[in-house]
């Protein structure tokens, strides 16, 4: 490890890093603007200049910048000296030259890194008289808001969005001081992972947009550490309440998950909290079909009388939380509880299973993907059901111009050169789908299958590998590329719910760990606890269709819409069977409709649980506020049930860590699900981590419209956090921090300070605990390839899952219902052609047993024979994957207005003014 | 003894000298114009709140007795959807008034706020919000700060240029 000195500190240093992060590492405050721990070095704002001198002796020095100066063993800076100040200050001056002074109505605002900048290097008045350039903003979609004035062109925007995330439609244009970023005309922005744009952002450019039509500032919000819920990946989110609201969601650095970035849906897609289709009491169905709210204690006592002494069957939910599902199973008994699958979901779900806990193949975090010298996608939009892993493996692709780079002795944060360096050359990625996925840009190899074949491909592949003659030629070259990769990655997932891909995908990773140690098999499941319900499913267990048979006097139904579980016909018998159905959920939905009580659940936001993702990776999400109404955790109301029954064990449990403790006690596979987070003991100095930062406001006033008489702060009884201002957010475990400060740095950026190094885990560790460590005996099962038999003007149905739509609760939110739509079917050019279709006309898609109208959508890669329909969609419900259909023209089809989305491809007509002349 | 003559003495004189305290309520004492009493919400020239909501004022509150929640008009720019103030809390310090970078938020030199009941010390926007500019004639932040508003375009607020037109290669 190299030795600096900066202003004569000693300081040891790591090998191959820069100025500016040995400084960060040392605690020192230096200023920066365009560097990113996540995106490098240009030097493109001259904020972290230090002085350098040659020697001891040398009193003059250089200006240096920190950020593309590489540590040298011996090497002298200065930070203090005065010519590097006054040089930061300058720059500082510089840049606000133009700025628009409007922080008291910026969103940026207490959480600026401009202001804690400018507050650092000291500069105060403006000296220049000159006029100030301004820009007219752009419209860029629902989500995020543009105010180019606020802009101080540090290229963090451009270089995230296009470099880091592969967006196509955000970009610096013009010159000089006219440069502008922004789109090349108003519109949405493309990108799944535009929401970053809000937190690599130093300034007010881009913001929250549905944030600020309920805004607070920073220090207002009261956060907790919370786990995404809209899909398998398990970020790690920071969520802010104000006045009961959920004000916005911010993302929480998981050095080993998430990283700093989140996608759309999970940043903008938690407006369903707030949503009036969600609960506040307990009903009673009446005899006219309509819901008597009902009191709590009311509610309980009925549930009681019905379940005692009944035969009571339980349903699950893969989005409800492990603690949750432990309990209802405990409740009903392993024979009378399902986890909530669909049924073809649940044999998939049981499979994965098994293979993670018995593949050769590593199972990587997201972190660990992102060392992927070679990738093979089999079947998955990786983009569209684990976003976050996407984003991973376009960083992965980038491990190619990091070799080249080692190979000329440069260092991996000096962005520009190492892009430069590299050009078009990438890592290979193939990419074996039936139709586009939103990897395809970067894909080295994209190949178009029906789902049977690409498991067909899955096996060549295998045979190629092992040396078996095979004439498929392109399984030989894929072969080949994976065996001379060092670290190959193989992503799948249940999307397609189709077992033969999974099982390829094990065989293809397990054949290459034979050669080599260290091959990757990522799965992707389907919703946020998908793989915690897997493991919490018993072997003896009924199927959806078993327990509907059954016909049991009571059903439970936990956070679960069986309409997305079960066929029509299903949902009729069990409506008929004269069967009691109990259900508790978040949101009012079909099943809810359809039962006889309900009970009002507290969403993510609102209740502590524990949620297994893709990986095995137990992650807790704490309570961010207090439940209003009668709302109430989901393993809350099941305590209340045990007890009102006397039930024998749930009787015995009193609190969450009890719930925990339980579980971990009764399941071997959650054996170390303690060691998700600290739990309710866990003090620092004595006090339990606030949820408020230091300077929450109005805590005399914000009730006192209602009663002045101040009530007491809700005591949080069950989890390591308080509803209070007292107490230190500093040095805790991982898994506990709300939210970031520290003083001075009063922006995101003050992560660096909750670092332990640079990019680096946080000082609290890495939150979470892996629950499942495979065995390593090999998960490979002899592939048994049924191939759907195909027939004459019938397509095969492949679902296509999106970030905005699939999701079962964020499409609640008005934002991401916008951008949603409506129900497609998505068909190739030519199949368009023939039926005379075009992008926005209706078709109808006939199965054996139901009929859909659907939106047209035209892809440029479709597999033959397949047709792709948007997968959780509530007009697509009906759809079965992998069945066949027909299609015909819709008639009476009323196009949608064209929508300000992805403008590139809505032909929108042109509006002529006078005297204009129309573009040919 | 001479001590207590004396003190005697100093007593007896006062009784012919002018009493320094004033006989309240009937006769009003003077309070200068920058007595920190009774707070306001004030409009600016042309008329509109000042109020921007941009909760300065409720975060350096030492006693945080400052609740508001901002809103958006149709034009785009911020004002306060609700704006309280539990006087019954407030200690007259005025801070708000020193953070506000609107001047809308100013003390008065009203001091008689006493109520029976300490609700009606809880003062919503309705109640503080006056028809006038307070101590401040002239200042309207919209003009100055450099955010499109219903009255002004970009490149109209104080000191600024016309829009850049990104296409020109003009320098």
């Amino acid at each position: 490890m190299p030795t600096i000195f900066i202003d004569g500190q000693e300081l040891e240093v790591n090998e191959g890093e820069n100025v500016l992060e040995a400084c960060l590492n040392a605690g020192l405050d230096l200023p920066y603007f365009c560097w990113h721990p996540a995106m490098g070095s240009i030097g493109s704002c001259r904020q972290c200049a230090l002085v350098q001198y040659q020697n001891e002796e040398d009193s003059r020095g250089r200006i240096i910048m920190g950020c593309m100066t590489p540590v040298t063993e011996g090497a002298r800076f200065s930070l203090n000296a005065q010519n590097a100040t006054q040089f930061r200050e300058a720059v500082v001056e510089s840049l606000m030259l133009n700025h628009p002074h409007d922080c008291p109505v910026c969103a940026e605002g207490g959480e600026c890194h401009l202001q804690d900048m400018t507050v650092m290097v000291g500069h105060r008045d403006r000296r220049y008289t000159g006029k100030k350039n301004t820009y007219r903003n752009q419209y860029l979609g629902p989500l995020i808001h543009h105010e180019m004035n606020r802009c101080i062109t540090c290229y963090r925007c451009e270089r995230y969005y296009k470099d880091y995330a592969g967006g196509k439609d955000l970009g610096a244009q013009a010159s000089h001081d006219h440069l502008y970023f922004g789109r090349h005309e108003e519109g949405l922005l493309e990108s799944e992972f535009s929401g970053n744009l809000v937190e690599v952002c130093p300034t007010g450019v881009f913001t929250d947009k549905p944030f600020l039509k309920q805004y607070s500032r920073k220090w207002d919000l009261q956060s907790a550490p919370s786990i995404c819920t809209g899909c398998a990946v398990g970020c790690n989110i920071a969520p802010g309440e104000r006045y009961g609201k959920l004000k916005r969601v911010h993302n929480r650095y998981n050095h080993e998950v998430n990283g700093y970035f989140l996608c759309d849906r999970g940043r903008f897609g938690s407006g369903y909290v707030n949503s009036d289709s969600r609960l506040d009491y307990a009903g009673i169905k009446a005899a006219d079909g309509s819901f008597m709210a009902v009191p709590q204690q009311q509610a309980l006592d009925t549930v009681a009388d019905w379940i005692k002494g009944k035969n009571v069957a339980a349903i699950g939910s893969p989005r409800a939380s492990v603690e949750a599902n432990y309990l209802l199973r405990e409740l009903v008994g392993d024979k009378q509880f399902n986890a909530g699958f669909s049924d073809s979901e649940a044999q998939l779900m049981a499979a994965i299973r098994q293979i993670l806990k018995t593949t050769k193949a590593l199972n990587p975090s997201i972190k660990h993907i992102e060392s992927a010298d070679a990738i093979l996608i089999l079947g998955e939009d990786v983009t569209n059901t684990a976003p976050r892993v996407a984003l991973a493996l376009r960083q992965a692709i980038r491990n190619k111009s990091y070799q080249l780079a080692e190979q000329m002795g440069l260092p991996k944060w000096q962005d520009a050169a190492v892009r430069n360096l590299a050009q078009d050359q990438r890592s290979p990625m193939i990419i074996v789908s039936a139709m586009d996925t939103r990897l395809d840009d970067v894909a080295s190899h994209c190949l178009s299958m029906a789902p049977d074949k690409i498991a067909e491909f899955g096996v060549a592949i295998v045979e190629a590998m092992a040396g078996e003659s095979t004439s498929n030629k392109q399984a030989i070259k894929v072969a080949e590329i994976l065996q001379s990769a060092k670290n190959p990655l193989i992503v799948s997932g249940a999307s397609m719910q189709h077992w033969d891909i999974v099982n390829c995908a094990v065989a293809i990773a397990e054949s290459l760990c034979s050669k080599k140690t260290s091959a990757m098999l990522s799965l992707c499941v389907n919703e946020a606890n998908s793989i915690g319900s897997a493991l919490l499913m018993p072997e003896e267990g009924p199927s959806l269709a078993q327990l509907i048979d059954n016909s049991p006097e009571v059903l439970l139904v936990m956070e679960n819409d069986l309409e997305r579980r079960l066929t029509k016909q299903q949902m009729q018998q069990l409506m008929a069977d004269g069967t009691q159905v109990i259900s508790m959920d978040i949101l009012e939905n079909a099943t809810l409709g359809a039962s006889d009580l309900v009970l009002p659940v507290a969403s993510y936001a609102e209740s502590q649980g524990t949620l297994v993702n893709m990986e095995g990776r137990a992650q807790r999400h704490f309570p961010v506020f207090e439940p209003s109404a009668e709302r109430l955790s989901s393993w809350q109301w099941l305590l209340k049930i045990g007890a009102a029954i006397g039930h024998k064990k749930i009787s015995k449990l009193q609190d969450f860590d009890q719930v925990v403790a339980a579980c971990a006690k009764s399941h071997a596979d959650f054996a170390e699900l303690t060691k998700a987070a600290p739990d309710n003991s866990f003090r620092d100095r004595g006090l339990k981590i606030p949820r408020q930062t230091h300077r929450y406001s109005g805590r005399t006033a914000m009730n006192a419209g209602v009663n002045v008489h101040e009530p007491q702060q809700p005591h949080d009884n069950e989890s390591p956090l308080a509803y209070s201002m007292e107490g230190l957010n500093r040095d805790q475990p991982a898994s506990l921090t709300p939210y970031v400060w520290s003083p001075g740095w009063n922006s995101n950026q003050s992560l660096q300070k909750f670092q332990a190094e640079v990019d680096g885990p946080l000082k609290g560790g890495t939150a979470g605990q892996r629950l499942i460590a495979s065995t390593g005996k090999g998960a490979t099962k002899k592939a048994t390839l049924a191939a759907v038999e195909m027939r004459a003007k019938h397509w095969q149905l492949v679902p296509m899952h999106r970030v905005h739509g699939s999701d079962e609760l964020s499409v609640h939110t008005d934002e991401i219902a916008q951008l949603a739509g409506i129900g497609f079917v998505a068909l190739g050019v030519a199949v368009a052609e023939k039926l005379g279709v075009t992008e926005g006309d209706g078709v109808v898609v006939a199965t054996a047993d139901t009929e859909v109208r659907l939106e047209v959508c035209i892809l440029s890669r479709v597999a033959k024979n397949c047709i792709g329909y948007s997968a959780g969609y509530k007009e697509t419900l009906a759809l079965e994957a992998g069945s066949l259909a027909t299609l015909s023209v819709a008639e009476n089809w009323q196009r949608r207005q064209p929508q300000m989305i992805a403008t590139d491809k809505v032909a929108t007509s042109p509006v002529i003014g006078e005297g204009d002349s129309a573009h040919v | 003894m001479l001590s207590e003559l004396r003190t005697m003495w100093e007593i007896f004189k006062h009784s012919f000298t002018r009493a320094d305290t004033v006989e309240y309520p009937e006769e009003m004492p003077y309070l200068a114009p920058r007595y920190r009493g009774r707070i306001v919400l004030t409009r600016d020239p042309d008329g509109e709140e000042r109020c921007v909501a941009c909760n300065l004022c409720a975060a350096v509150c030492p006693v945080d007795c400052i609740a508001l929640q901002k809103d958006t008009r149709e034009d785009g720019t911020w004002y306060p959807e609700f704006f309280r103030i539990n006087f019954s809390r407030c200690i007259m310090c005025g801070m708000c008034e020193e953070a506000c970078p609107t001047y809308a938020i100013q003390l008065t030199p009203d001091f008689e706020m006493c109520e029976y009941d300490r609700q009606n010390m809880v003062y919503e926007k309705e109640n503080l919000l006056i028809n006038g500019v307070g101590k401040y004639p002239d200042y309207n932040f919209y003009r100055v700060s450099g955010v499109q508003t219903g009255f002004k375009d970009k490149g109209e607020a104080k000191n600024e240029a016309a829009p850049i037109d990104t296409k020109s290669l003009l320098p």
